[in-house]
């Protein structure tokens, strides 16, 4: 058990009802860093709180010293009104304060009782805690909607069903604050759907939640009143019913941001991409692409909708020369090499198809070299970069690095820092302006702002949709519907490796892409 | 995870863990019954009190830093060449027979043919195990380690069957002839008319070897080859995104890191013994690991590690001879210690540091 202070509650018992928790003056510096600046909140119980910001505002931070991970430089937590000292995650659960990490912790090979038990034994025998929690799970899943099989390994259930398991950790251990941290990253928009009634469930038997997120849509949906940081500052504090996704992205960003892609009609010239038939089995020999066929023309936007792990990722793959495939790829009329001795990035590049990869940390960049070194990346043969056949010109890849970065607004515009001391945002923008200023021919984006926050995504979107004006063609893979709504020229879903339909965006709705991405309608 | 300054990551650390290994050693002295301090002095006197003691050290250096540049070059692009040993065996093989081949009429034309038949013997032999890594994924690190055995057995057969002297006893080749003898460290600073022990081993391979560690530089980071192997090194997934072969950058740094291996052959089979005896790597293989893990395979380290277990090696032959108590296998307790503060304990000091660095930053802001 934790050690657990308590003292008589001071001066801010005004309200009538008390809050589940109260944060005082909350102040964090990581070196010369202030993530955190006299932060003040107050979470009422019963209902869902949510706390929004870009990405560094200091949201993660704030949670942590919640949760006894970080100590708080200066400031006091009350936790119903008793002023409460945190050193440890310990005393965070003994407080009543569960959290639902962004990445889970789960055994992968574990069932999913052992994982709800684990590190809340009752005793050296493992029985009684199971059939404890087996009864408690059978409650909880006819509360709340918490369908999860008890003896499913983890490995072999989704993640909507693992963010599960890691809220009926925090039930299980008697949690009746719970803190989740971008839940929805990871979920498809039903699996969100699903997770938002379970809150709402929770929410009705008392419980408190607080939602982190830089989801404007999330935070609207949900929440009952919503708390907006910026560069480790608390900004506001706002019923969510009084306000506007408008006024929250001014509050996080500090200016006023534009929420839709402003855009001209497309006007779509020569085909520059066709694709025919192509198939792609991967190494577990599971076929990931079935015969698919689609063209994207000069000077428009082709987005793929569908959830996560429906092929779109193959398809890039095999676009940008990472995968093999089978079938007919032409790029203006020619053909392109699927299998053979050109059909590596290198080979791709030298065709006009830039790539910006879905995942820029394990593909796009690599995070242990300087920016410098990653704006190179996959153009490094370029002879503008040789001092001769044997030498790298090094101080004009910095030159060029340091305009790049000038161009694309990376912060900070620093050629020598290395790629994982950027921010998402930025981390991104390197990689766009790599991709970009090559003037492909051919664009192909992978979840262009996954992980970026709002001021960016406004920004990235300029950049694609400035680079379709100039007549470039441009392959759009995200997850995010909004995205793909808003940018796109054309939509074609997919869905098990299949495309399901095509679409404009003009004459259909999140509804209908939403059931084509869920595998119904034409087609399959 | 850059927390430290520059200095004191390159340069604190490693000193911190030496000093911490030596405190360690003189423990051990101290338990057999000896006197450390006097210990270390023979050791320091025996390796740099004379030009003698300096002949030997930088001769073993020079042995590390061409093993320990060959596993550091492997490691940028993150496989772990355990064969330096066999490597550089069969080097040594590829000299022989070169130096053997004809009769060598000056030393200078001789040398670049030796460096070819070292480095590509050292390099044909690593090509093996890259090959096996890059097309069938079989282990490096298991591979390279069979492959030192197969070396090993394949000299001893080769020198007591095929290379050996008829009539002779020896499992040696004859003596490479006059034409091949390098000028020694006594020769060359009598150019210049510097005093220097006419017998210590130091020869001309050492300058190779400083040269190799300029090459190695220039290599890694400024050329494109470098480039490559080291994206390949950080992230695979990254580099074949961009188009770099994880076949071709397997076979090339391991080719690369074997026929620098190889080379060791010049200084101490063509250099030093002047015929190719049995073992004559002599565990600088295995040291060349711990010398790139200490440089943290950066070729100015690895300089200054290899001359570090130069030091050892050479002060650690004195310190057996003046204090018979303080036997061979002392000495390697004590070249293990180094090995093991400097290597696998590197973190054990790392973390303190960084507390009591980021502490002062925090005061100081």
């Amino acid at each position: 058990m934790a050690t657990q202070k308590t003292e008589g509650r001071p001066h801010t018992a005004a309200l009538s009802a008390e809050p589940a928790i109260e944060l005082v003056g909350i102040s964090k510096a990581f070196g010369p860093v202030q993530a955190n600046k006299d932060i003040s909140i107050r979470v009422m119980p019963g209902t869902i709180h949510g706390i929004i910001g870009e990405n560094g505002a200091g949201k993660s931070t704030l949670m942590s010293i919640l949760y006894g991970f970080y100590k708080a430089d200066a400031g006091e937590v009350f936790i119903r009104g008793q002023k409460t000292e945190i050193p440890d995650s310990q005393a965070a659960i003994a407080a009543g304060i569960g959290m639902v990490f962004q990445h889970f912790k789960l055994v992968e090979n574990f069932s999913v009782l052992e994982n709800v038990v684990l590190g809340a034994e009752s005793g050296a025998r493992l029985m009684p805690s199971l059939s404890k929690a087996r009864k408690l799970l059978i409650e909880l899943a006819r509360e709340y909607e918490l369908n999860v099989d008890p003896d499913a390994l983890i490995e072999d259930i989704g993640v909507g069903m693992q963010q599960r398991v890691e809220i009926l950790k925090a039930l299980y251990r008697q949690a009746d604050i719970l803190i989740l941290d971008e839940p929805t990253g990871v979920l498809t928009p039903a699996e969100a759907d699903h997770l938002f009634r379970i809150l709402e469930g929770l929410k009705a038997q008392g419980k408190t939640i607080i939602l982190i997120t830089h989801k404007l849509r999330e935070i609207m949906e949900v929440t009952d009143t919503v708390s907006v940081m910026r560069r480790g500052e608390m900004t506001a504090t706002v019923k969510t019913a009084e306000t506007s996704p408008e006024q929250l992205a001014e509050l996080m960003v500090g200016r006023k941001v534009l929420l839709r892609v402003d855009k001209k009609p497309a006007q779509p010239a020569a085909t520059v991409l066709d694709v025919q038939n192509l198939s792609v089995t991967d190494e577990d020999g599971v076929q990931r692409l079935k015969d698919i066929s689609l063209n994207v023309r000069a000077g428009e936007i082709l987005g793929i909708a569908g959830v996560a792990g429906n092929g779109q990722s193959e398809l890039l793959n095999v676009l940008g020369g990472i995968m093999p495939g089978t079938g007919r790829v032409e790029l203006n009329g020619e053909s392109i090499d699927l299998t053979g001795k050109f059909s590596d990035g290198q080979s791709r590049r030298e065709r006009g198809i830039a790539h910006v990869p879905e995942d820029r940390q394990r593909l796009g960049l690599i995070m242990d070299f300087a920016a410098w070194e990653n704006t190179i990346f996959g153009y490094h043969h370029d002879p503008a970069y040789q001092r001769s056949s044997l030498f790298m010109n090094n101080d004009a890849i910095r030159a060029e690095t340091a305009l790049k970065m000038q161009r694309f607004d990376v912060r900070p515009p620093d050629p020598q820092l290395k790629a994982k001391s950027f921010s998402g945002g930025n981390q991104q923008k390197i990689v766009l302006a790599r991709e970009i200023e090559r003037n492909p021919d051919l664009l192909l984006v992978g979840q262009p702002t996954r992980g970026v926050d709002i001021g960016a995504i406004e920004f990235i979107h300029q950049q694609i949709v400035a680079l379709r004006d100039q007549g470039k063609a441009i392959l759009l893979v995200s997850v995010e519907l909004d995205e793909i709504m808003s940018l796109s020229d054309r939509i074609a879903v997919m869905f098990d490796g299949h495309i399901m339909g095509e679409r404009l965006p003009s004459e259909t709705d999140e509804k209908e892409l939403g059931m084509m991405m869920a595998g119904m309608g034409e087609g399959a | 995870m850059d927390t430290l300054p520059r200095w004191a990551d390159v340069i604190l650390i490693p000193v911190i863990n030496l000093v911490l290994a030596l405190l360690v050693s003189g423990l051990v002295v101290l338990y057999i019954g000896e006197n450390p301090i006097e210990a270390i002095k023979i050791l320091l006197n025996g390796a740099i009190g004379s030009t003698r003691g300096w002949g030997y050290t930088l001769y073993f250096a020079t042995n590390f830093i061409f093993t320990g540049l060959a596993v550091s070059i492997a490691f940028h692009a993150r496989l772990f060449n355990i064969g330096g040993e066999g490597q550089a065996a069969i080097g040594g093989l590829g000299v022989a027979l070169v130096s053997l081949s004809i009769n060598w009429p000056h030393w200078a034309v001789a040398l670049p043919f030796a460096i070819i038949g070292g480095a590509v013997f050292g390099a044909a032999w690593a090509a093996i195990p890259a090959y096996l890594q890059a097309r069938r994924g079989s282990h490096i690190v298991i591979t390279t380690i069979m492959f030192n055995f197969i070396a090993s057995a394949l000299l001893v057969y080769l020198l007591v069957n095929v290379m050996k002297v008829p009539g002779s006893m020896a499992p040696e080749t004859a003596a490479f002839p006059k034409g091949t003898n390098l000028p020694n460290a006594y020769q060359v600073l009598g150019w210049f008319g510097i005093p220097f022990n006419k017998f210590a081993p130091l020869n001309i391979a050492f300058l190779l070897a400083l040269v190799c560690c300029v090459g190695v530089w220039a290599l890694i980071w400024r050329t494109r080859l470098g480039y490559q192997l080291r994206a390949y090194g950080h992230s695979e997934s990254a580099a074949v995104y961009a188009g770099i072969s994880p076949f071709r950058i397997t076979m090339i740094a391991m080719l690369i890191s074997g026929g620098l291996a190889g080379l060791m052959g010049i200084n101490a089979v063509m250099g030093e013994a002047e015929r190719l005896v049995i073992d004559s790597v002599q565990g600088a293989g295995f040291v060349g690991i711990a010398v790139a893990l200490m440089g943290r395979s950066h070729p100015l380290g690895v300089f200054l590690a290899a001359v570090l277990f130069g030091i050892l090696t050479q002060g650690g032959i004195e310190l057996e001879f003046e204090i018979p108590a303080v036997s061979r296998e002392m000495i390697l307790v004590i070249q293990a210690l180094v090995i093991l503060f400097t290597g696998a304990l590197e973190n054990m000091v790392r973390a303190p540091v960084e507390r009591l660095f980021q502490r002062r930053k925090k005061r100081s802001s």
